[in-house]
């Protein structure tokens, strides 16, 4: 089996007094879409800005392609490969979707191939390519957060809650689009709670609870489990919506 | 003794040795002295003292910045000063009518200065007052006819205080009782009242809530307080203070002028004062006060005489001109804020804590 | 297998963007307002041409304390500093080459100023750049300390001026051929102030297409609104703070000879002076917005100088009243940048 593209090791994160994240063990293997599972306020989203090293780990240690990050500033972090899509999306308003796009696009012009493909299930890009993305609708604006992250070719794609809040014909495009990314050399790291979108997506899933991971397997067994369901989440996931 | 100070004890031995001193010096002036400029100083030490605890209620205790404090106290000092000169006798009431309107027009404008704080951050707000001041300062210089304009005015104060009358025949302890001594009581009675009423203020439920305020502001609110409501008061209530320590400081020089009421100066003294002796303690004004004026006046002698020791030296010589005296005072204020934060009376009062651990 | 969508759509008319033009035109209107109050057109001309001029040197000295603080979120109460430094400096090239000046030859004297103006933004920038480092740096994040050591700062600097250069004024003539003025049939513009207006539009243009049109402008308008994303998206923009610090002070310098020349004197004070104009300008404009810097000054100093010419005693509080008129219309200023 090969190496994990990403290993979390006991990793502790505090924000000011509070003890957010108590010790997580997360793996997330090379290739495919790992889920990241859990209630509000277990600890989801902290955990992808303590990768992102956004927020710095009190204690642990975090690995990335054989590469001990846990104490590498953001800037640094990004360049090895990992690109992020916050849960507020954080599109640049002032700018326009092509200037977003350019920004992301670290290594020079874009490749218009890309994003051409970007175009292909992101039509609403195309359209709106020079308009200022504050003016943009929610889900356009989600489409510009995943297209900034995907522009350039990246191992690791860290992505918090894109389909919260939009309407299901955009979640529809979101889902095309991650099943065709799957199929490329990158790996996805997404955190959500629509079980319907992560169900035919996901390969592996972590649950987590009190910021730690309380359960981790293939996305098959858990789906297939109606007690486990209840168990760790405190209701049967297939109802829920 | 601990309800005079509202509970609020200096808590350090050298703190309270070094407030004794300060307290006696100031109560004793007129008679360990001889002469008008230690009196002189005496007096500038109370009424900057109670000027930067007025100063330290908005800055150290509710975290407010502004720079309009300065505003307020030539206010208070215009009050009494055009209240006096409109007059050809100078009486008590001419000097209250004055006071009162200017604490009234004090009032309105630390009033609607605060409401405006509602809509703007913080940083709007002390770039507010600044402009807010300089125009208050530029209004009263321009409006000669009503102002006296840049030189100001002189007037004459009521009779139990004017230099000319004594009250009693001889002289004790070397002092004549006379309208200045009269003066010099006044001045300092009055700012030991204003300072022990600024002392009961913050260590009052009200003054809690605003240090709740300065440190989290957000879970003030959370807690149900109106942080706009307490700001509003705070900033209304240091600012009658101010004006009534300005109205003091121009009975005792029976003079009021845009530069030492209003003036950009004092504002950098209050700032200095409040930092070096210590935000968010009342008695760092005390202390901060005493030193900076004492070291205002002695110190430029002594640098004036290094000055001329220097004259080879052409830069140091420059730097060591007492007119310079702020650069060094730059220097210190920067110094502190980085090293020495908490002020003397913090440090002072941090050593008394470990050392009694 | 890409997603099937209405490709319909794609073909339709992008509906525009509504266009925020509203604070654009208050200066135009407010100078075509003024125009029946004032009387004659002569006038008129040479009371807006003056505020024009002034409203480009406060625009100059003021655009890199507002892009300072939408980037950095820090509020730089010293920014006075680098106006009278930055005029001092120009001393250093202006006193000595007096004779080039005093030649009526545009050549020479646009020549010196030139070089005056390049000493004077390279000595700034310094200053900005140590400033930054030693004082600022460590207090990133806590306002209250910025504002008190920043004005420390300045208190600093201008006692330091004293130091070097003595503690009276300095006189500085304007160059003889940019002295006088020329006549636009009856009106009377001053020559200085022609020029004034060409290097503050130039200064306005290469800020605008900086932040618009290269890779730099683009990286701090996304600063602007959020440095954690940008961040994220892979640039170091810490190191981009400095350079942009060190601009900014940059300007302040150029604005100060600018300025020096205009009032025809120096003194350590100037920067204390003008800074209060210029903190009024950036809350017009909107703290962190060029465009609104921009727009800020151009009104503040039309206001000024049509209130000193209809009504002097209200000139006083021009300033003061405008502001607080902007405010009302618009709480955080004209054009407000998105903080993330």
């Amino acid at each position: 089996m090969p190496e994990p593209l990403l290993t979390l090791s006991g990793v502790h994160t505090h924000i000011g007094q509070y003890h957010i994240l108590q010790g997580v063990d997360l793996v997330v293997p090379r290739g495919g879409l790992s889920v990241l599972l859990g209630r509000n306020g277990a600890g989801k989203t902290t955990t992808l800005r303590t990768i992102m090293g956004l927020w710095q780990a009190s204690a642990g240690s975090i690995v990335f392609d054989g590469r001990d990050i846990t104490k590498l500033a953001t800037p640094d972090i990004a360049r090895l490969g990992i690109a992020y899509v916050p849960e507020s999306m954080a599109v640049f308003s002032d700018l326009t979707v092509r200037e977003n796009l350019h920004l992301a696009a670290r290594s020079g012009p874009m490749d218009q191939a890309r994003v051409d493909w970007i175009f292909g299930f992101f039509p609403a890009l195309k359209k709106f390519w020079n308009y200022p993305a504050g003016n943009l609708s929610g889900g356009q604006k989600q489409m510009v957060a995943i297209a900034r992250a995907i522009v350039e070719p990246r191992k690791l794609l860290l992505v918090d809650e894109p389909t919260k809040g939009l309407a299901p014909a955009i979640v529809q495009s979101l889902i095309a689009a991650f099943r065709e990314l799957k199929d490329t050399e990158t790996t996805i790291l997404l955190v959500e709670q629509n079980f319907n979108f992560v169900r035919s997506l996901g390969d592996s899933v972590s649950v987590m609870d009190d910021g730690r991971v309380a359960h981790a397997g293939s996305m098959a067994a858990l789906a297939n489990d109606d007690a486990l369901q209840q168990r760790l989440l405190g209701l049967s996931l297939a109802s829920h919506q | 003794m601990n309800r005079l100070l509202s509970g609020d004890l200096p808590r350090s031995r050298i703190l309270t040795i070094v407030l004794l001193l300060i307290f006696l010096g100031l109560a004793l002036a007129p008679f360990l002295t001889s002469g008008a400029r230690p009196l002189n100083m005496a007096a500038t030490i109370c009424v900057y003292i109670v000027l930067v605890a007025s100063y330290d209620l908005l800055l150290g205790y509710t975290g407010i910045v502004s720079f309009a404090h300065t505003m307020f106290y030539g206010i208070g000092a215009y009050g009494i000063g055009l209240g006096l000169s409109a007059v050809d006798e100078p009486t008590w009431s001419a000097a209250l009518i004055g006071l009162g309107l200017a604490l009234l027009l004090a009032l309105a404008l630390a009033f609607v200065v605060g409401l405006f704080a509602l809509r703007v951050r913080a940083i709007f707000y002390a770039m507010i007052t600044l402009a807010v001041a300089s125009s208050f300062a530029v209004l009263a210089s321009q409006l000669s006819d009503f102002t006296g304009g840049e030189d100001g005015k002189t007037f004459s104060v009521p009779e139990l205080l004017s230099p000319g009358f004594t009250l009693v025949e001889n002289e004790v302890f070397g002092r004549s009782i006379d309208g200045k001594l009269l003066t010099y009581y006044l001045v300092f009675f009055g700012c030991l009242l204003l300072f022990l009423f600024l002392l009961r203020l913050v260590n009052s439920p009200f003054g809690r809530v605003l240090q709740a305020i300065r440190e989290n502001e957000f879970r003030a609110e959370a807690l149900g307080y109106r942080t706009v409501v307490y700001r509003i008061w705070a900033n209304c209530l240091a600012a009658l203070v101010a004006a009534l320590a300005g109205a003091l400081m121009a009975l005792w020089l029976r003079y009021v002028g845009p530069k030492t009421s209003l003036g950009f100066e004092v504002m950098t003294d209050i700032l200095l004062i409040v930092v070096i002796g210590g935000m968010g303690t009342m008695y760092g004004a005390v202390v901060g006060a005493a030193l900076f004026i004492l070291a205002q006046n002695y110190l430029k002698e002594l640098m004036g005489h290094a000055s001329n020791a220097m004259e080879s030296v052409p830069f140091l010589a420059a730097a060591l001109h007492p007119d310079r005296w702020m650069l060094w005072l730059g220097v210190l204020f920067v110094l502190s804020i980085y090293f020495f934060p908490i002020g003397i009376v913090g440090k002072l009062r941090l050593r008394s804590h470990l050392a009694r651990r | 297998m890409s997603a099937t969508l209405p490709l319909a759509s794609l073909d339709a008319p992008l509906p525009s963007a509504p266009r925020d033009i509203a604070p654009l035109l208050l200066a135009p209107v407010l100078a075509l307002l003024m125009l029946p109050l004032v009387g004659s057109f002569p006038t008129w001309v040479t009371l807006t041409v003056a505020g024009l001029a002034m409203g480009m040197m406060i625009f100059i000295m003021a655009s890199g304390l507002t892009l300072v603080f939408g980037l950095m979120d820090v509020l730089n109460f010293g920014h006075g500093a680098f106006v009278s430094v930055g005029a001092f400096a120009a001393t250093l090239v202006l006193l000595p080459m007096r004779g080039w000046l005093e030649a009526d030859s545009l050549l020479l004297n646009l020549g010196v100023l030139g070089l005056a103006v390049t000493l004077a933004m390279v000595v700034t920038a310094l200053l900005g750049w140590a400033f930054e480092r030693i004082i600022i740096m460590p207090v990133y994040g806590q306002h209250l300390k910025q504002i008190l050591i920043t004005m420390g700062g300045m208190i600093v600097a201008e006692q330091l001026i004293n130091v070097i250069w003595g503690a009276e004024t300095i006189p500085l003539p304007l160059p003889t051929s940019l002295r006088g003025a020329i006549f636009l049939g009856d009106a009377a513009i001053e020559k200085y102030r022609l020029l004034a207006v060409v290097v503050g539009v130039v200064v306005f243009a290469v800020l605008f297409l900086t932040l618009n049109r290269t890779k730099i402008g683009l990286l701090i308008r996304a600063g602007v609104e959020n440095r954690d994303m940008v961040e994220s998206l892979g640039y170091r923009i810490r190191r981009l703070f400095v350079a942009v610090f060190a601009a900014g002070s940059a300007l302040a310098g150029l604005g100060g000879v600018m300025w020096g020349l205009y009032k025809e004197t120096l003194s350590a004070a100037m920067g204390g002076e003008t800074i209060v104009m210029i903190f009024i300008v950036i809350i017009i404009g909107g703290l962190g917005s060029v465009g609104g810097c921009f727009i800020g000054s151009l009104l503040m100093a039309l206001v000024a100088n049509y209130a000193g010419f209809l009504a002097p005693k209200f000139a006083l509080v021009s300033n003061i009243v405008l502001m607080i008129a902007v405010l009302m219309w618009r709480p955080a200023g004209l054009y407000s940048k998105s903080r993330g």
